[in-house]
């Protein structure tokens, strides 16, 4: 399934700016998993454009994107398909803040069970939180767990 | 993205060609769950043309190695990129399957 929607790209608050974040792409998408695959790519190639780290857009923000659609449309929506994901992405050439919003209930994030544990080891699921985490310099949720905010750095 | 089955010596190899995605795990899983039914016991899953496995194909291989592992079989796993071998080794992935570099070097030691 291709991408109807294209992201909207605008200037970000003054205040964001003068953090770097020079530009901000908007997008909500329906739940369909099948649509992941599409923005990811979509939201990479503007990244590529800016960011100072070409292989960190190609493979940690790629991953950490991925996982936080995967997570939102999956378990946050349930693919619910009258619900939205809303994704807004700013960036600039030494920092990249990515969030992600569903409409589910959210979650307690602080629970997360270690995936690399042994006795954890062989679960089928339980590794898209662990991964972002892993992946970007910095993970937020709000205090509801239905929205994470992964920030990346490179100089 | 796809998925080419063949036979060789015996073993299934399997060609992921693009990502293994939460949108096509459940193709890999039912090929392989189909072979190991109809009574193929040796499998080799071959990533050297694969961009990217995310956490849900990830899952979906744990998975079809313990379901291959509890019927007497065995899963190889071949050609995985520096990236795929980073996210192995972050989720410690890479202490559960036999990974190799090649698929040559994968098949040589079934």
């Amino acid at each position: 399934m291709r991408l109807a929607v294209q992201p909207l790209l605008v200037a970000p608050d003054p205040g964001r700016q003068a953090e770097g974040l020079e530009a901000e792409l908007r997008l909500t998408l329906p739940s369909d998993i099948r649509l992941v695959e599409d923005v990811v790519d979509v939201v990479a190639r503007h990244l590529e454009e800016r960011f100072v780290d070409r292989h960190s857009v190609r493979f940690n923000l790629r991953v950490a994107l991925s996982e936080a659609l995967i997570n939102a449309i999956l378990y946050g929506n349930g693919e619910d398909d009258t619900k939205g994901v809303a994704l807004r992405v700013l960036f600039g050439r030494h920092a990249v803040e990515m969030e992600v919003t569903d409409e589910g209930e959210g979650y307690d994030y602080h629970v997360l069970p270690d995936p690399t544990l042994p006795a954890n080891r062989l679960r089928p699921c339980g590794r898209g939180v662990f991964l972002i985490r892993q992946l970007v310099d910095e993970v937020r949720f709000n205090d509801t767990g239905n929205s994470i905010c992964m920030i990346l750095r490179r100089t | 993205m796809a998925f080419t089955v063949r036979k060789q010596g015996g073993i299934l190899v399997i060609d992921v060609d693009g990502q293994l995605i939460v949108g096509n795990r459940q193709e890999l899983k039912q090929r392989v769950l189909d072979a190991l039914e109809a009574g193929d016991r040796k499998f080799l899953i071959d990533f050297t043309r694969t961009g990217y496995i995310d956490s849900t194909g990830l899952g979906v291989l744990v998975s079809l190695s313990k379901k291959i592992r509890d019927e007497g079989g065995d899963l190889r796993l071949a050609g995985l990129n520096e990236d795929l071998k980073t996210l192995f080794e972050l989720t410690k992935l890479d202490t559960l399957f036999a990974i190799t570099d090649s698929a040559e070097q994968a098949l040589a030691a079934f």
